[in-house]
Parts: structure tokens; sequence; C-alpha cells
């Protein structure tokens, strides 16, 4: 059944757009990430013009960080005063990623700067997670207890603050700094940025990794829907009816994960994601080397 | 029941039609089977039948345009192993969409200057470089370029014999639309040609728009998009809220 998409102004299958968002959730709810970085490529793959794909993602996102950070609130897994530092630097850096989303589009080189933004971060972390996971594999009986955290430059910054839950007193510059730069990657790769926040609240701010994924959802929700309310504005490139389409096939497909992940053992479950994700990668660098079918392409048109 | 009412115009046309040579020879009858094509939610391409009738004996072309506009065409070149957009062009005088149809090959019967002047033919289509890019040089490749890409979208077509006549001088083509149509008022021009010379000539108008849903979601997020994004965010809010409350319960 087609169903014609109002704001990307093209005709899709529905079940396609429910089996994508269903399949995504699926291996979010199994590896217990976001989806994003997996959900926004898809996107472009089906024919999903690339600034319409990064910002209904971004409101696609929103709905599942909401139903995430419900879950760990019940748990008390959520640090509220470093989710909201961390926010106002997602704020900044969001809108600035906005406007520079918006004179790329101008440019004519947006479409670049997301795929190649997409092939430098899914090479790194699909690399990493897949050492890792072999790593993990092979020595999986020697469990090596390292440090909370360790001491550097990094926490001799001014504006210190208190942190209790996550039992930290640190600068508030650094939650701000990486808040920013999540938010900027919010904004121009349509993704809600935990696996770059994630690894960055355990190793630079040395938060206990319980209430890590709480607290990076709490930002995420903001960061996203600031990015949801600034493309709507700026671009027109929100799509609510792929959106919603997304979340329905999300919401179904993150249940069976949830369940189905209880029973894989975690580094097996690493590596595939590894694999799916250096998957994606390759195939956006390939249609970035690959001679293109026409070297000329059309730009839309002008002042209408 | 509007095809019914249009099938009965289109057969009292056809009563109405004398045979042999008439005397009105400049008058061409042309009707649609609908003027108006509707986006809506399903909307995935659609089929536009245009008929009537043309006297004498000459030759019919009929050419479809959508709404003119000025659109971007870009080159991409090679840098650091990279497929990179590169160079830019903005052409004016460019319909959004042309389709063509006639009886037989233009050249068996149109004479270059009447193609040249009412623009019969891609290559006839009026579209030049806006007064910033007025100095490029080689302006024509991104043409040939922007002409080809349209024809890739289905939006460019310009086979002959796709319109066949059925006795009494009753012509008929069938024209597909594809789902990736950009809306406004398209003309339809129907040219009689007749020993070279263009006998007779007449335009139709036919409206694209959206219908329904869609058209009120694409209004609502041009003419309000910030009440659009506060809506896109309140949606995806209650969805998150409620498949965290179905999930609780399982």
């Amino acid at each position: 059944m087609q169903i014609y998409l109002p704001i990307a102004e093209m005709s899709v299958n529905i079940f396609l757009i429910l089996g994508l968002g269903g399949g995504v959730g699926f291996l979010s709810g199994l590896f217990g990430v976001g989806g994003g970085f997996l959900m926004t490529p898809l996107l472009f793959f089906i024919g999903i013009p690339s600034p319409v794909a990064v910002a209904t993602e971004a409101n696609q996102i929103v709905a599942s960080s909401i139903s995430g950070v419900l879950a760990h609130f019940r748990r008390g897994n959520v640090d509220v005063k470093m989710g909201i530092v961390l926010l106002i630097g997602g704020v900044l850096g969001s809108s600035f990623g906005v406007w520079l989303f918006t004179v790329l589009k101008n440019l004519g080189q947006i479409d670049l700067v997301i795929k190649l933004s997409y092939v430098v971060f899914l090479t790194i972390i699909g690399s990493l997670m897949l050492v890792e996971s072999v790593r993990a594999m092979q020595k999986r009986k020697k469990a090596v207890k390292s440090k909370a955290h360790y001491h550097n430059w990094l926490h001799g910054l001014p504006f210190k603050m208190r942190f209790r839950k996550s039992r930290l007193y640190i600068s508030a510059l650094l939650p701000i700094a990486i808040g920013f730069f999540v938010g900027l990657l919010a904004a121009i790769m349509g993704v809600g940025g935990g696996f770059v926040m994630v690894p960055a609240m355990i190793y630079l701010l040395g938060m206990p990794t319980s209430v890590v994924v709480g607290t990076s959802l709490l930002q995420i929700i903001f960061v996203t829907a600031n990015v949801t309310i600034l493309q709507a504005v700026n671009n027109q490139t929100v799509d609510v009816v792929l959106a919603l389409i997304l979340m329905i096939g999300g919401v179904i497909g993150a249940q069976f994960g949830a369940r189905f992940g209880s029973r894989m053992q975690g580094e097996h479950l690493r590596g595939l994601l590894a694999v799916i994700v250096l998957g994606v990668c390759a195939k956006l660098s390939y249609d970035l080397i690959a001679v293109p079918a026409d070297l000329y392409s059309l730009g839309g048109s002008v002042g209408h | 029941m509007k095809f019914l009412i249009r099938l009965f115009v289109f057969s009292a046309v056809l009563a109405l039609v004398t045979p042999g040579r008439s005397v009105q020879a400049s008058a061409i009858t042309v009707d649609l089977s609908d003027p108006i094509v509707k986006i809506t939610a399903g909307f995935s391409g659609t089929d536009l039948l245009i008929f009537g009738v043309a006297p004498g004996d000459g030759d019919v072309v009929v050419v479809v345009r959508g709404p003119i506009r000025e659109e971007v065409v870009r080159k991409k070149e090679q840098v650091m192993g990279v497929w990179v957009n590169r160079r830019q062009m903005v052409l004016e005088n460019v319909p959004s969409l042309y389709m063509m149809a006639s009886n037989r090959d233009l050249d068996e019967f149109l004479p270059g200057g009447i193609a040249y002047t009412h623009q019969i033919g891609v290559e006839n289509i009026r579209m030049k470089p806006t007064k910033e890019y007025a100095h490029v040089k080689d302006w024509e490749t991104f043409r040939h370029a922007l002409i080809r890409n349209k024809e890739n979208q289905g939006l460019y077509k310009w086979k002959s014999g796709n319109l066949v006549f059925q006795g009494n001088r009753l012509f008929r083509t069938k024209i597909h639309f594809p789902a990736n149509l950009t809306v406004g008022t398209f003309g339809i021009d129907t040219y009689l040609i007749e020993k070279g010379e263009m006998v007779a000539f007449e335009t139709t108008l036919l409206n694209v728009r959206k219908f329904g849903i869609e058209a009120e979601v694409y209004n609502f997020a041009h003419r309000h998009s910030f009440a659009y994004g506060v809506l896109a965010i309140l949606v995806a809010g209650l969805a998150g809220w409620m498949a965290n409350a179905a999930f609780r319960k399982a």
C-alpha cells in the first residue's frame, strides 16, 4: 500500500517504512542503543531526501527517548542536575548545528557533509565495538577491575559543581562542552548522539554507568525536540506522517528486541551490532567514492 | 460518476463531427478525463486521458507543461576520491514537467520554425541561465543535464506515436503523471499542423493540487512552521508515553 508523504513529497510503501521502523526498533531494543544512526542512513537508501530524513528522525527520537527515560526514572537512574547542565550545551550545540545545516543546504553541500559525518563516526564506533567485543570474547574469564575514573587536567577547570547522584565534583564546562558537541551531531546527522555521549560520560566525566543511559536519554529528548522545532521553522523538513509510521514500527520492534536480547550474551550482541554498523558505513562510503550515474544533479527549484 | 459525465461529453463531441473536411477547419476541441489531479494520501501517480477532435487531415501535437520555475543544476567533481558538488548553474524558464504526444514523428510534419516559436520539443524550451550565471560558457551542458535528469525522474517525456486517431478525426492520448509532481496550474497545448502550417491551436488548463490531510499537513508546515514543530513534538511525546505505558503492562 502506497502512502504519499506530504513533506518529502514522494510516494512510499507504508509497509516498507513500518518494516524499517520495526527492524531498527528491534535492533535498538536488542542492543540498548537509540537507533538513529542506523535509521537515518536507511532512509537515505530508500530515497528520502537527506534533509527530510535527518529532521524527521530527530522527531522520532523524541518519542523513543521519552519512552526510554520513563523506565529509567522509575528505577531512579537519572541524574537530573547533570542532565540539565548537559542540556545547556546541547541546546547551544543543536541550535548552532541547525544554522550550519541551513547554510550548507543552501550551498548544496549538506548531503556530502551528512554522509561524510556518518562515514567517520560509523567507522570509529563500528571498529571500536568490534575490537572490544572480540577482546571480551577472548578473555571473558579475566575480569579486570579498573578505577572509577582518572584525574587529569580536565578536572582542573573552573566553575566546579557538585553532582550528588553521579557522586562527582567537576567543572560544569566539561558536560556543557560534551552536550554542545552531541547537540551539533544531533542537528547535522539526525541522531540522538547516545553513542558519543555515553562513552564521554563514562570516560571523560567518570559518571557511574548505572545513571549514564537514563541521564543521556533525558538530554537527548530536549536536544532532539529543539532540533525538530528549529528544522521545522528553518527548513520545513519535518515529515510528521513519516515520523509517525516510524514511531509505530519502532515501538513494536523495540519490545521484541528487548525480550530477545536478554537471551544473548553481551559481547556477541556488540559484535553483531559492530558488523551491522560497518556494513551501513561501507555502503555509504561506496556511494561517495563510486562514479555517480550522472555527474549532474538537480538542486531543486528556487524562489517558489 | 464524473467519469460518466466526461464520457457523455466525449460522445457528444463525437456526434457533432461532420465527416470529411469541415468548414471550420481551424477549430480544435480538447477535453481531459479529469480537470484536476488530486494529490491525496494514497497518491502514487496517475494517468490523464487527453482527447478531442481535430478537423481537416493534419497532424496533432499535444504538449503538457508544468509551472515555470528556476531550477538549480549542480555538477560533481572528484575531490580526494570523493564526489563533491563543485559547480552550480541556475536556469530560468524551466517547466517543472514537460510531456509531449504526437501521432507520428515530429520531423515528418512539423517545420522547425513552428517548433521553435511554440517551444515544441524539449530542445526548444527557452531555458537559459539567470543573470547571475549568464557569463558561464558551457551552460548548455547544464541544460542537457537538466533535461536528462528530468527525464530520469519521469517528468520530461517526448515519445512520438503515442497519440492515436480513432475515426472521424477523434484523437486521444494517455499521459502518465509520476508521484513526484509539483502542484500548480499546468497548461495543455494542442496544435494542429497541416501542410507545414499551424491551422489550429487550443490551450486547456489542468489543476494539480494537494487534497485532504496531505494539503493540510503541507500548508500547516509552511505557514505556521513553529506551531507545526511544537505539534510534531507533542505527537512524539504522546507516542513515547503510550509506548512506555503499554510496555509496562506487558
